[in-house]
């Protein structure tokens, strides 16, 4: 166990409070395994083993779950891990395209990251934003209705450390650590930034406002 | 002619429509906590409100299995693992309108008698989280949840939990295991989760669109409810549009109402193309093609004609899309989510994968379309849960409707398709 005196204090601090929410200790296994990950940025050994050790669990216990989730990394993410939806829908709306060009761009395959650290990709499964074709997620965050260049010109600027905002998320792009302790239950304060919706979202509604629509009284 | 129904979507266009400001003092909760818990369970039987997240069982009556006066903890599991290829509701409704689903956990909580709930969000809508997180904390600090609510005898905790990047947790089961810090493998049934869900406890686990339904059925009435949608399918829900249409998003309609009636209000097919292929509810729904326009979008009618209404996810494709490309991506996709517990689906859609891509370069023959079709019988019905039984849709509906493409992929020796036509920006 390497984590220092001082930052295993913290992250047990935050694991005692997960774990307190439920009323079975292990419930709490996944919630640590992001939080492990909003630390080292991806399940490392010390990190699993910290959540064996909080749980009562064994260390193979606790790999035999971190394994079985996509979202768990087994080596670190970047600072801005980039997905780009390949399900059916948005690859057909240019999503297998955007993937080529970027991965291309970038020099970088799926679950690769580039050598300064700084952007790692994946082909996503369906990110439920299918009105959206073709999407990209950063660290989780929607950068909808993608094109080739757009993707190239996003994954340029997270290099260059330029500000990036999602399109349907909060006024600045959190990095992959911070989304990951949003994600173990922890939240942040970016909750009010946003829209509440925007375009296809609102597709329905403004098409039944102005036919004066409405569902019965 | 059908019209829109905006109740869930209807403060969308507002600001702040994910605060409490822009939701209301949840009236419909202060209500139920006054009622007798079996009457709000009867009220939902009577409004016919059938699940929302794909099977259609009947609301009302899975509350109703869950035993009272057992002595046990009861729970409350909504599944917001929306992760059905096509199927993109949820997420927008709880970006903006989490409130609607945090009062219906509440009546639905007290309606089957009990004190702790979960939510269940898949991990990658970080946005999303926050906003229901938020929503939470608000309602706590209101005292619309935690000890004693609206001055009842009657505590409810709500916990807000991020999966992790697994299509199999939603599956009921599945996510229970996985809500209890396992691997996401579904269970046997029986015991069903109304006797042996969550900690072994009796558990009701109903996805976000139903929960959040509840609260306007409470404050109108299950006739209300009722008088919307068609006999056996109450009621309205939201049917979202993607691909190849002009104005993609999200219809919140009465079920009953039909493909062609949805693209009407949406703009039609893209300019200049026509339609070739949908999924009426995500990609475990058989396809239909243009011969089904007019099929009335409810659980029976969508049924009778060989498919299923699943989650509304339609799924648009016209001309320039090859069916043999998207049949193969979607069996790539349930190859990735099998998650390997039952022998069928493991080695099923594995080589369904590897008999589609030399189908897809046109390497193949006719004699695959009679092995794919043959892998798949191995699997309908066979698989452990539905999982399994969805990566087969995809493969008999494209052989029924498509036979004809399939054979010519491999008359040319490849794709007859140009993928660059069927992009966003391919015909501009």
């Amino acid at each position: 166990m390497t984590y220092s005196p001082e930052v295993r204090v913290r992250l047990e601090t935050d694991a005692k409070e997960i774990i307190g929410r439920y009323p079975k200790a292990r419930s709490a296994l996944l919630p640590l395994l992001h939080l492990v990950q909003s630390e080292d940025g991806y399940v490392s050994d010390d990190g699993q083993e910290f959540c064996a050790e909080l749980l009562g669990l064994s260390k193979a216990e606790v790999v035999g779950v971190s394994t079985f989730y996509t979202m768990y990394k087994r080596k670190p993410a970047g600072e801005y891990h980039v997905g780009v939806c390949i399900n059916t829908l948005c690859a057909v709306m240019g999503g297998d395209q955007i993937w080529e060009e970027l991965s291309e761009h970038t020099g970088i395959g799926h679950e690769e990251a580039t050598s300064d650290g700084k952007v790692s990709l994946e082909r996503i499964e369906c990110n439920a934003a299918c009105d959206f074709a073709p999407v990209m997620m950063v660290n989780w965050e929607f950068f909808d209705n993608q094109t080739p260049d757009s993707a190239k010109q996003l994954v340029d600027d997270l290099r260059a450390g330029k500000p990036v905002v999602p399109t349907r998320g909060p006024s600045r792009l959190c990095s992959f650590k911070e989304t990951s302790r949003v994600l173990s239950g922890l939240p942040d304060e970016l909750a009010g930034e946003g829209p509440s919706a925007v375009g296809p979202s609102l597709e329905g509604l403004r098409v039944a406002k102005a036919n004066g629509w409405e569902a019965p009284k | 002619m059908t019209t829109l129904t905006p109740v869930l979507t209807k403060n969308w266009d507002l600001p702040n429509s994910f605060t409490l400001e822009g939701y209301g003092d949840y009236a419909a909760a202060r209500t139920a906590l006054g009622m007798d818990p079996d009457a709000i369970i009867q009220s939902v039987k009577d409004s016919g409100l059938r699940g929302r997240g794909g099977a259609g069982f009947p609301t009302g009556m899975k509350w109703g299995f869950i035993p009272q006066g057992d002595g046990k903890p009861h729970y409350l599991v909504v599944n917001a693992d929306e992760s059905e290829p096509g199927t993109c509701k949820d997420i927008p409704l709880m970006m903006a309108n989490p409130h609607s689903l945090i009062e219906g956990v509440i009546i639905t909580a007290f309606a089957i008698r009990a004190n702790y709930a979960f939510i269940y969000i898949r991990g990658e809508v970080v946005h999303v989280i926050r906003r229901v997180q938020a929503a939470v904390r608000e309602a706590y600090e209101k005292g619309y949840i935690g000890r004693g609510i609206f001055g009842s005898g009657y505590d409810l905790e709500i916990v807000v939990h991020s999966g992790a990047g697994a299509y199999i947790c939603g599956e009921e089961t599945a996510l229970l295991d996985s809500l209890e810090g396992f691997r996401g493998q579904p269970r046997l049934k029986p015991p069903f989760p109304a006797v042996a869900g969550l900690y072994a406890a009796p558990t009701v686990v109903n996805n976000v669109e139903s929960i959040a339904s509840v609260p306007s059925i409470v404050a109108n009435g299950a006739d209300w409810f009722a008088g919307m949608g068609t006999e056996k399918s109450k009621g309205f829900g939201i049917f979202s549009l993607s691909g190849h249409v002009t104005r993609p998003g999200q219809y919140e309609a009465p079920l009953g109402i039909t493909l062609r009636e949805l693209l009407d209000m949406a703009g039609g097919i893209r300019e200049g193309h026509r339609l070739k292929f949908w999924t009426p509810g995500g990609s475990s729904t058989p396809i239909f093609t243009d011969e089904h326009l007019d099929v009335p979008l409810d659980f029976e009618s969508v049924g009778a004609k060989g498919s299923m209404l699943g989650t509304r996810a339609l799924q648009i494709f016209d001309e320039t899309t090859c069916v043999v490309r998207s049949v193969l991506r979607w069996t790539e996709f349930y190859a990735h989510e099998s998650c390997g517990k039952c022998t069928p689906c493991r080695e099923g859609t594995f080589w369904l994968k590897q008999v589609l891509k030399r189908l897809e370069k046109g390497q193949g023959s006719e004699d695959d379309l009679t092995t794919i079709t043959d892998i798949a019988d191995n699997i309908l019905g066979r698989s452990f849960c539905a999982l399994g039984d969805g990566a087969t849709s995809p493969i008999y509906s494209s052989v029924q409707h498509f036979r004809d493409e399939y054979l010519k992929h491999f008359e040319i020796g490849g794709c007859p398709f140009d993928p660059a036509l069927a992009t966003v920006w391919g015909t501009k």
